[in-house]
């Protein structure tokens, strides 16, 4: 099984209520993956910021001074804790030091993910828990996509829950179960990628990420994971300004979508969006199955 | 006449009351108001009552049902009406994949669009589309009729047995042994009987193609009659 859902907002009067609206469509989805759950949402981008979300086991640990050892070492920074992850904010253009610079000052931290304006916060729980450690009814964005997980191809831990993030600003989560994920995450390595699980989604992530750093945007390269992903999937993934979702051709996982003039959402079960402003003069539909659909406010503006 | 809001009363309060109607009970018409999706709405019905149902459900609503007659004004999720065996169900709105799947008897209706495998292993159901149906319906059909009024998907009628398919639209392609067939005066009078129960209007039954078995595969083929 597993849950996926995901909203766009259209509506900018909608974006403080971001992370209220999605943690309701979480939370109806726990019955279709109570193992774990996760989150990634996407706040405006404040000019020349970079925001890196990093989880750690023993976050009170890891968090305390790193504030202060970060701008030791040259690198200033803000660090928000939220439970075990927390956001580091740092200027833009020092994005690519602080890898190196987690690995020597705390070996046990792993990144989530980084961009402009994303957030990854994903944990071993149910969702309603998940929901309510990281505070995210509280928090605004313009999209966001969330995902509750019922294991089948990979163990039960935080870093094999979805999202799975692979590259700035991006990130996937997916329903179904990929045939073809070692050969794919083998050729990947090749081309460069790194892979901090054996999960099967965080493959199909990969490659989506190393598509569009050949220039393709979102939507041709769902249209290539048409043809070079096997198995089942339903995709939802996002981008610094995007959201996108894409069926594989036997489409067997559940999909529903809902649009109105101030948002798009998407749903596993059209019970996780019958919370939703005006949900009944919504248009509501079934996304076919082997069809990209993607949405971007910078190509919506 | 009993009504049931699901925002307050629990599923179960809802399908218990339908499992325990008396033989010529006086309640012969229940309401169900904010089905909010929820799953398994009036399943296994087995007294000819009717349920209004106002709202969209998920999956396997009126599922076993035998003999109610069940609306839903809105959509439903995967796998409604699956193992009907007699009555009727009418979706105002669309339907998810497997519609009518498995169905030993009774009347279908979908006014809206079906997705995938509509009718799959139907075995007796009539199932009347108004709009259009995805891939692989009527996967391996054994009897029955699926009457589409507009296109259906690929792999049609997919190692298909006895059902008998009819659509006005395209047919993006047929499945492994579906051929079509033979508009025969018999067809004709069924699918006018078929399309006037529906509800469609402004149809003609001329303005559908047949399509059935070739009879061709592994399986019926005698010399392999033993194999099972």
């Amino acid at each position: 099984m597993c849950g996926i859902v995901g909203l766009f907002l259209k509506d900018k009067s909608l974006t403080p209520q971001l992370g209220d609206l999605l943690s309701d469509m979480l939370i109806t989805m726990t019955d279709r993956g109570p193992d774990s759950a996760g989150i990634a949402i996407y706040g405006t981008p404040r000019p020349g910021i970079a925001k890196i979300t990093v989880q750690s086991a023993r976050p009170g640990a890891d968090f305390a001074n790193l504030t202060a050892e970060l701008s030791a070492a040259g690198l200033p920074a803000t660090v928000t804790e939220k439970n075990t992850h927390a956001v580091i904010e740092i200027a833009a253009d020092r994005r690519g030091d602080i890898r190196a610079l987690l690995e020597k000052l705390r070996p046990s931290i792993r990144i989530m993910g980084a961009g402009e304006s994303v957030e990854i916060f994903k944990e071993v729980g149910l969702p309603g828990d998940v929901v309510s450690r990281f505070g995210v009814r509280a928090m605004g964005g313009t999209h966001g996509i969330g995902h509750t997980r019922m294991a089948t191809e990979s163990a039960v831990t935080t870093l094999g829950a979805h999202p799975f993030s692979t590259g700035p600003d991006q990130c996937l989560v997916h329903n179904g179960s990929l045939s073809n994920h070692n050969n794919l995450r083998r050729k990947l390595v090749r081309s460069g990628m790194t892979f901090e699980t054996d999960n099967d989604s965080e493959v199909a992530a990969a490659y989506l990420t190393a598509e569009m750093a050949s220039g393709k945007d979102l939507g041709e390269a769902l249209t290539g994971a048409l043809d070079d992903l096997d198995g089942f999937f339903t995709f939802v993934v996002g981008t610094r300004t995007g959201f996108g979702v894409l069926r594989d051709p036997i489409a067997c996982k559940p999909a529903v979508m809902a649009e109105t003039d101030r948002y798009v959402a998407f749903g596993s079960e059209y019970r996780a969006l019958v919370n939703l402003p005006d949900i009944e003069a919504a248009r509501v539909w079934e996304p076919e199955p082997a069809t990209v659909y993607f949405w971007d406010h910078e190509k919506a503006a | 006449m009993p009504v049931f809001d699901l925002s307050a009363t629990p599923l179960r309060a809802l399908n218990s009351a339908l499992h325990g109607l008396e033989q010529g009970t006086n309640d012969t018409r229940f309401e169900v108001v904010n089905p909010r999706g929820h799953h398994a709405v009036a399943v296994g019905i087995d007294s000819p009552v009717s349920v209004e149902v106002h709202g969209s459900v998920g999956y396997y609503c009126a599922g076993m049902n035998d003999g109610a007659t069940v609306t839903v004004h809105g959509s439903a999720g995967p796998g409604v009406a699956e193992n009907m065996m007699s009555g009727t169900v009418i979706v105002e709105g669309d339907a998810s994949q497997y519609a009518g799947a498995t169905g030993r008897g009774g009347l279908l209706v979908i006014k809206g669009n079906a997705a995938s495998r509509c009718g799959i292993s139907m075995k007796g159901i009539d199932i009347v589309v108004h709009g259009s149906i995805g891939h692989m319906s009527a996967f391996m059909g054994q009897s029955g009729h699926l009457v589409v009024c507009g296109d259906a998907g690929e792999a049609l009628g997919d190692s298909l047995y006895e059902a008998k398919l009819f659509v006005r639209g395209s047919v993006k392609s047929l499945g492994a042994d579906c051929i079509e067939k033979p508009m025969k005066p018999k067809h004709l009078e069924k699918l006018a009987r078929l399309l006037e129960k529906a509800g469609v209007t402004g149809v003609q039954p001329e303005e559908f193609r047949r399509y059935g078995s070739a009879r061709k595969l592994y399986n019926f083929h005698i010399d392999n009659a033993d194999a099972y």
